[in-house]
């Protein structure tokens, strides 16, 4: 029952998917540019990646619209993984060099640590504790959390009628915390967002939290059932995960960021993956100087 | 380490969400596992074989399937209980296979001839069951009835995942909100689940020693 539905979404987001990528013919992740002629100072991690044609990067399958992977494909889409390659394409390094590792909020951190993968984008929000452990590149992309509720429900008019109400989360994430401290409600831990619509849909639990962002997609997924409600009430920076003192590295990031926001191409990212949930358009964010 | 000691209150709140689900659904096991075992040994073969599905059943699922079909299962068919409920009856449900099979091999232990007296001075089942075998019978049984107690505990950590806010998930909490304190995070907890079981094992022996009976 629990895993019937989830496959029906997923399979119901790849048929729209499909359809629109007859639509447009061809799609709007495949296009990348990639450089030909990058080099990098010697001895730098940039060339080392340069060089060996590869890099892996960890990123959410589970997230509509940011980093989601379909079952039976291969490649996540979404607006982390087109940043990521516009990296990538940055670095030299072709879509087909890329190895999409699956993070989960919990092991971001041991991930970049250990080098099981050498960047992380993955819904990843900057704050100072991280970055005393991990580097943290950007904000590439500005965001704040909001409510997933079912579509008929009546008790919410605005964030204060959560109080008391059981709001579901992914484990380890923030958002739990900042819902319980600001406006009182009972927060119920789960595994993986998906989840979290599972008990929502069922009833267990009143509302889901978390990044609007990501919330959109789902309610995308499924508009008959589940929508977004309330004002976005935490701000939410998306960095990029690199192992810690890497600043030349961080720069580079930084500057590519920056390129892409400069000649249009993030806005492109953004229209073909969560502009598609009726988002609108964001200004991009100014990134904080390298540490 | 700062970590640990700004957050130990909620820690300790943890620990004591994982005490009531031990206490919750120790109790419950306990008694279901009685039950099931006098069913298991009762002259009735009806019961006998409902004894048996049941442990067949519930000991041979691993835990964290009984746990999602509890958790996701429940409300489709229109039980709204919370979540802290359900695992009470998910860890209940199982624990009391386990429970069941500790006291039949304490009541297997005990002489024929008890039953046989008690039967021939006018007991009905129920009477020598309760008065006579299950006494002498539980005695044998505490030391495999702490261990599954003190599995209890343990198994009590996987209600994280359901939504319950227990030790292990303030662990999981703390470690995201603090990942440079992973070390003294872990210790603490595991600490706190080793004084647990320390009291617990520390309770069997004495019970142990006070019940024994020379035979």
């Amino acid at each position: 029952m629990r895993f019937g539905k989830r496959w029906f979404g997923a399979f119901a987001v790849g048929a729209a998917l499909a359809l629109t990528m007859t639509a447009c013919g061809g799609g709007g992740g495949g296009d990348v540019e990639v450089k030909d002629n990058a080099s990098f100072p010697a001895g730098t991690t940039m060339a080392k990646w340069n060089e060996a044609g590869k890099i892996k990067i960890g990123v959410k399958f589970d997230q509509p619209g940011i980093g989601f992977k379909k079952p039976g494909t291969d490649t996540p889409q979404g607006f982390d993984i087109e940043i990521a390659k516009l990296i990538a394409g940055e670095l030299g390094i072709e879509p087909d060099g890329i190895e999409w590792v699956e993070t989960v909020s919990a092991n971001r951190e041991p991930f970049i640590q250990k080098g099981t993968v050498d960047l992380v984008l993955a819904s990843y929000t900057i704050n100072d504790e991280r970055r005393t452990i991990v580097g943290q590149a950007g904000p590439y992309y500005v965001t704040g959390q909001q409510f997933l509720i079912a579509k008929d429900a009546t008790w919410f008019k605005t964030n204060e009628d959560i109080k008391g109400k059981k709001v579901c989360s992914v484990t380890g994430s923030t958002s739990l915390d900042s819902v319980e401290e600001k406006y009182g409600a009972k927060p119920v831990p789960f595994g993986s967002y998906s989840e979290c619509v599972t008990q929502l849909k069922s009833g267990s639990v009143d509302a889901v939290t978390t990044d609007g962002a990501i919330l959109l997609g789902y309610a995308a997924e499924d508009p008959d059932e589940l929508k977004v409600a309330g004002e976005e009430f935490t701000e939410e920076p998306y960095g990029i995960g690199y192992k810690h003192g890497d600043t030349k590295l961080c720069e580079f990031l930084n500057k590519t960021v920056k390129a892409s926001i400069d000649d249009g191409k993030w806005a492109t990212a953004f229209k073909d993956t969560l502009g598609k949930a009726d988002v609108p358009e964001p200004t991009p964010p100014t990134a904080d100087p390298c540490q | 380490m700062d970590a640990l000691i700004e957050n130990l209150p909620r820690i300790l709140r943890g620990f004591l969400l994982t005490l009531q689900l031990f206490g919750a659904a120790g109790l419950i096991a306990f008694a279901l596992g009685a039950v099931l075992a006098g069913m298991r040994v009762a002259p009735v073969p009806v019961l006998r074989a409902v004894g048996t599905t049941y442990v067949n059943i519930f000991r041979n699922t691993p835990l964290v399937v009984l746990f999602i079909v509890f958790v996701a299962g429940l409300p489709f068919l229109g039980v709204q209980i919370s979540f802290f409920a359900r695992a009470v009856v998910t860890l209940s449900l199982y624990t009391a296979a386990f429970m069941c099979e500790a006291i039949r091999s304490g009541i297997n232990s005990v002489q024929q001839g008890q039953a046989e007296a008690a039967r021939s001075i006018g007991f009905t089942f129920g009477q020598t069951l309760r008065s006579v075998i299950l006494p002498q019978a539980i005695r044998t049984a505490i030391p495999p009835l702490a261990s599954i107690f003190i599995a209890l505990v343990k198994n009590s950590a996987i209600a994280e995942a359901f939504g319950v806010i227990e030790a292990t998930q303030t662990f999981h909490f703390l470690y995201n909100r603090h990942p440079s304190a992973l070390w003294p995070l872990f210790v603490g907890t595991a600490l706190g689940y080793v004084i647990i079981v320390f009291v617990l094992a520390g309770i069997a022996s004495r019970l142990e020693k006070r019940l024994a009976v020379i035979r």
